[in-house]
């Protein structure tokens, strides 16, 4: 069986609507050094696109997307570079103009929807809310228009839920309502953050089935950062592997999957268990951890956990090239070709 | 096999009738807190205390037998005897022949009324305070913050005494002096409750959707914020009563000396402590008791709202 070349039945060619453009983020505090967070990420997303950004804890995901949205603190980070959602650059927008435009055209899913929802007030409240922000709706038709949000987003009986309480719903159900949250008023680009981390794997195929629902299908653009490829296998149309605060290899879906060459994208498909393993075998965890990374201006960040290494791996940053079409790959010694793996078929 | 309908259907209802027990609509919070309240003996012991303490304040011209203004036996009494309790008078009488019962009953008035309104307005002017602090953060924090920080080095009781001093011997100087004590104590308590709610994921969530910083403010950072200060606030009850009981034993209390206080009381049965003892002990009791109400209210409030306590 093989997948569609676009999962999106809206993937559209036009016009990108996300361009990040060499967005990078320096955390500097007084009397240390500085941490240089993201480094020159570019992508862009068009609508009806869904992005993939992977890879591990401490790469940068995160702390691109809060970056796109401008939710980072201001004291202590320096964002540099252009986000341009449409012609308007996001990072020079006033807060005012921002607000705006959060919850409105762009929204965000958190990773963790138990602490992503107010304990104390009921969830209707808090869709409403968005309801009231951006549309206008008051009381009655902001309750009607939830209660019909709620229903969408496969929450049985919407209307008792809104007058419950976060600690009341189930992790699946919370996901749902931030995600209810999140699409109230349709927003075109929506930045998924870790949808399914924090929920247990039957529920986790049920969000993202819901976001192919919802999301996939229609115009929206979903940038979906994720550590799991096999979410990104479900969803993605392209897919941009991370690497301390870089973009290591960046490609359309199958390329990625089938044709990936640098060793960390390598070491990530790799070291996914799999069920028809033999038994007794070991997983292939990639070596050592994330803060292993040398800083990009001596050499290669993935030098000390890469199997391939060779001398000029260090001395100076490799570059971002293409190597066909839409394929981009930052390794000067890149993978012949990747091992074997079904898990497009899998799981997609 | 099929399932057979009869089979079928009755597992259709049972599965319906699961459905239907599942947990009631919207308990809150403050429910499930009421609810682990309810279990605590140490707050029903506390809720008693605080009731009766209430009760009696209430309904002191129901429940004092005497009028507690009207010198019933001042014939009797020379500057080294009162006369003890006796038909009438099951407490004796206070130096000027009044009946130690009713006084202590209408005491409880005076010393609820301060305790309330004292807390009242502490709280509030405090939470103003704390929100100004928290709500804004960055410069406007630091200088207010500076402020209490110095209003909170000078040691409560002396403060009470330079306010009430200022303000004149009135009821209402000892309600404000007694919450100026508190203002620090609440504006600090919120301050740093809302500072650690303002980074929690769902004020993230919530600026995400572009939800306003007031409205942020308002309606997700402060009501997550309010538990420690309603604990503080059942807490303070006592520390106002107990106040209030010391203000006018040093003499700060109002200058209607006639009407039943504790603190008063008290500072008027020293000169008497040799002949009749029990009448510094009584309004003691009556203190603490009271104050002990209010303090183990709050310890388990603080306990029921505890989020580690939470399902």
């Amino acid at each position: 069986m093989s997948a569609p070349a676009s999962v999106r039945t809206g993937a559209s060619t036009g016009q990108p609507l996300l361009r990040v453009e060499d967005l990078s983020v320096v955390f500097q505090r007084k009397r240390e050094a500085a941490t240089r967070a993201v480094d020159g990420v570019s992508f862009s997303v068009s609508p009806g696109q869904t992005l993939g950004l992977v890879g591990e804890s401490g790469c940068g995901k995160s702390v691109t997307s809060l970056a796109i949205m401008g939710l980072l603190p201001k004291r202590g980070v320096q964002v540099s570079g252009r986000v341009l959602f449409e012609d308007r650059n996001l990072l020079e927008l006033s807060d005012g103009e921002l607000r705006d435009l959060r919850g409105a055209e762009i929204a965000m899913i958190f990773q963790d929807p138990l602490s992503a929802l107010n304990p104390v007030i009921p969830i209707g409240i808090q869709v409403t809310e968005v309801l009231s922000r951006h549309r206008g709706m008051k009381g009655d038709v902001a309750n009607a228009e939830a209660i019909d949000l709620l229903d969408r987003v496969g929450i049985p009986d919407p209307k008792r839920r809104l007058t419950e309480y976060a600690h009341q719903l189930s992790g699946g159900m919370r996901q749902r309502a931030l995600i209810a949250m999140a699409l109230a008023c349709k927003p075109r680009l929506l930045i998924a953050d870790e949808p399914t981390t924090a929920l247990d794997v039957t529920i986790q195929a049920q969000i993202l089935e819901l976001l192919r629902e919802l999301v996939v299908g229609s115009d929206t653009a979903l940038v979906l950062i994720t550590h799991d490829l096999g979410v990104v296998a479900g969803l993605c149309d392209t897919v941009h592997v991370m690497y301390a605060g870089r973009i290591i290899e960046n490609a359309e879906r199958r390329e990625i999957f089938y044709r990936g060459r640098h060793p960390y994208t390598g070491g990530l498909l790799g070291s996914i268990p799999r069920l028809d393993a033999v038994r007794g075998e070991a997983l292939h965890p990639i070596r050592g951890s994330a803060r292993d990374a040398i800083p990009w201006s001596e050499g290669c960040a993935f030098a000390p956990r890469c199997d391939h290494v060779e001398d000029d791996c260090i001395g100076q940053p490799p570059s971002l090239s293409t190597i066909a079409g839409g394929h981009h790959l930052r390794c000067l010694h890149p993978l012949d070709r990747l091992p074997e793996t079904e898990i497009l078929e899998t799981t997609g | 096999m099929a399932l057979s309908t009869a089979k079928r259907e009755r597992i259709d209802s049972l599965a319906a009738l699961a459905s239907g027990r599942t947990g009631e609509v919207g308990v809150s919070l403050t429910k499930s807190a009421f609810r682990r309240l309810r279990r605590n003996p140490i707050a029903i012991v506390g809720a008693v205390l605080v009731a009766i303490f209430i009760l009696v304040a209430i309904f002191a011209p129901l429940l004092a037998p005497k009028d507690p203004r009207f010198f019933y036996l001042f014939d009797e009494v020379r500057p080294n005897f009162i006369p003890g309790g006796r038909e009438g008078f099951p407490l004796g009488v206070d130096r000027l022949g009044r009946d130690e019962l009713s006084r202590l009953i209408y005491g409880s008035r005076q010393s609820l009324l301060i305790g309330v309104v004292s807390t009242i307005i502490g709280v509030v002017a405090g939470m103003a305070v704390g929100l100004i602090a928290g709500g804004f953060g960055g410069k406007v924090d630091t200088v207010v913050m500076r402020f209490v920080d110095i209003l909170l080095s000078i040691p409560g009781l002396l403060m009470a005494i330079t306010v009430s001093l200022i303000l004149g011997f009135n009821l209402y100087s000892i309600m404000i002096a007694i919450a100026v004590t508190q203002i620090p104590i609440f504006a600090r308590l919120l301050r740093g409750s809302m500072l650690s709610q303002r980074d929690s994921d769902f004020v993230l969530a919530a600026r995400s959707l572009g939800v306003r910083r007031q409205k942020i403010v308002f309606s997700h950072v402060l009501p997550n914020s309010l538990s420690p200060v309603i604990v503080q606030a059942t807490l303070s009850l006592a520390t106002a009563i107990i106040e209030a009981a010391a203000l006018s034993f040093l003499g700060l209390g109002p200058a209607d000396r006639g009407n039943p206080e504790w603190g008063a009381m008290l500072a008027d049965a020293q000169d008497f402590l040799t002949v009749r003892p029990e009448l510094a002990f009584y309004p003691c009791i009556c203190i603490v008791v009271a104050a002990l109400g209010f303090t183990l209210l709050g310890e388990s409030l603080r306990e029921a709202l505890d989020p580690k306590f939470r399902r």
